[in-house]
C-alpha cells in the first residue's frame, strides 16, 4: 500500500525541499519506490536540490492539464533507479493546482510508487493545501527557533483540519523533523531545545537533523545530502529517519560528525 | 569582574523562547483552529457594539491595549466618548457661572 507523505512547515527556509530530497532518497536507497512531487508552484526548486533542472520536460501542472502523460513528465534519477521527480511548473498559476487534478495525479502515482513524497511550498495558501490534501502522513520541518514553531503548530491544526483524511474523520499521522539544531547552542540554553520543541507541538519525534555546512555542499552540487555526503551527520540523521518511517525502531540521537585525530590531521595536510 | 559576572548572571534565552510560545500557541489554538475570534476579541466586539448603541465613537479616539498572559489577559479599551464629555463641559460650565469667568480675569 502506497504512502501519500506530506514534507511541510509553514515557514520557509527551514528545510522542506532538503528533507524531501534526503528523505526520498534515502527511502529509495533501502529499495523502496519513491517518487518527489514538487508542490511549489512558480518557485520550484526540488529539480535543482536533486540536481535535475536540466532535465525538466513536463511538469506537474502539465499532466493535471492533460499536456503531458505522467510517465512523460517523472524525471528518473540517475544514481537511485527507484528514485523519481515530478516537478512543479514555473508558470505562475497556482489556479491550475486543482484539487480533481491533484487528486487523480496521486492516485495514479498511488500505483506505480511505495512513497509519494509531498514537497510543499512555504505559506498556507493553495499549493500548500494542495501538497497535504491527500496526504496519509506529514513531516512537519522545524527550526529550533519560535517563529517557525510557530507555523508548525498552525500546519499542524491544518493537517487536522482541511486535510481529506481529517474531514473523513481519520486522524492524519504527524511527525516532528527537527531541523538545523545545534546541539552545543541549546546544551548552553540559547537554543529551543528537542523537549521544548516536542512539549509544546506534542507531536512524535521522527528525527534531528544538526546543523551542517554538508547540507549546503549537497545542494550546491544538486544531490540528496544522503547522496553526497552518506556518512556526514546530517545524512546519517534523514536515514536514520527513513528508517523510522519503514517502521524500525530506531532511537533518536543527534549524529555528530566523526572526526578523529587522524581526520584532522590528514585535512590539515590536504587542504 | 565584570566578565566574570556577566558570565555567571547571563540568562539562557531558550527559556523564555519556551514560555512565550506556550502562552502564544495557548491562545492561537482557540482562535485559528475553527476560524473563531478568541474570547477576548469578542469581548472587545460585543463591548464596541454596546457604546457605539449609546454614542457615536470616532475609531481614531479607540485606544486598545491587549496583554495575553497565561494565567489571566488583560484587555483595555479606552474609548473617548464626546457627547458626554461636551454635556460634561457645559454642565461644569454652568455650575461653574460668572465666578469662573471673573477667576480668569487678572487679580488686581
Amino acid at each position: 500500500m502506497a504512502k501519500v507523505l506530506v514534507v511541510t512547515s509553514g515557514k520557509g527556509g527551514v528545510g522542506k525541499t532538503t528533507t524531501s530530497a534526503a528523505l526520498g532518497a534515502a527511502l529509495a536507497k533501502t529499495g523502496q519506490k519513491v517518487v518527489l512531487v514538487d508542490f511549489d508552484v512558480g518557485l520550484r526548486n526540488l529539480d535543482l536540490v536533486m540536481g535535475a533542472e536540466r532535465r525538466v520536460v513536463f511538469d506537474l501542472i502539465n499532466v493535471i492539464q492533460g499536456d503531458a502523460n505522467l510517465a512523460q513528465a517523472l524525471i528518473k534519477d540517475k544514481r537511485i533507479d527507484t528514485l523519481s521527480l515530478l516537478p512543479a511548473s514555473q508558470t505562475r498559476d497556482k489556479d491550475a493546482l486543482t484539487t480533481e487534478g491533484v487528486a487523480k495525479v496521486i492516485e495514479e502515482l498511488r500505483k506505480k510508487f511505495d512513497w509519494v513524497i509531498c514537497d510543499s511550498p512555504a505559506g498556507i495558501e493553495r499549493g500548500a493545501q494542495m501538497a497535504m490534501h491527500h496526504a496519509d502522513m506529514a513531516v512537519i520541518v522545524t527550526n529550533p527557533e519560535v517563529s517557525s514553531v510557530r507555523d508548525s503548530d498552525r500546519m499542524i491544526g491544518m493537517l487536522d483540519s482541511t486535510t481529506e483524511k481529517a474531514k473523513s474523520g481519520k486522524k492524519i499521522e504527524k511527525h516532528l523533523l527537527l531541523t538545523r539544531y545545534d546541539p552545543q547552542r541549546a546544551a548552553r540554553g540559547d537554543m529551543l531545545a528537542t523537549d521544548d520543541v516536542l512539549e509544546i507541538l506534542s507531536i512524535p519525534l521522527l528525527g534531528i537533523i544538526p546543523e551542517s555546512p554538508d547540507v549546503l555542499k549537497a545542494s550546491n552540487v544538486g544531490a540528496p545530502v544522503t547522496i553526497a555526503e552518506p556518512e556526514s551527520a546530517p545524512a546519517r540523521a534523514y536515514a536514520e529517519a527513513a528508517r523510522r518511517l519503514l517502521g524500525e525502531k530506531v532511537e533518536v540521537t543527534i549524529p555528530t560528525e566523526r572526526k578523529g585525530l587522524f581526520d584532522w590531521l590528514f585535512k590539515r595536510r590536504v587542504s | 569582574m565584570t566578565f566574570l559576572s556577566n558570565l555567571f548572571k547571563r540568562r539562557s534565552s531558550a527559556p523564555v523562547a519556551r514560555d512565550r510560545l506556550q502562552i502564544l500557541l495557548a491562545h492561537e489554538r482557540i482562535s485559528v483552529g475553527d476560524g473563531k475570534d478568541d474570547l477576548l476579541a469578542q469581548l472587545h466586539r460585543e463591548i464596541m457594539e454596546v457604546i457605539k448603541r449609546h454614542v457615536a465613537v470616532d475609531q481614531d479616539k479607540v485606544q486598545i491595549k491587549l496583554d495575553r498572559g497565561a494565567h489571566c489577559s488583560m484587555l483595555e479599551i479606552d474609548v473617548e466618548v464626546p457627547g458626554l464629555s461636551d454635556k460634561a463641559d457645559k454642565a461644569k460650565n454652568a455650575a461653574a457661572g460668572k465666578p469662573s469667568a471673573g477667576g480668569k480675569t487678572k487679580p488686581a
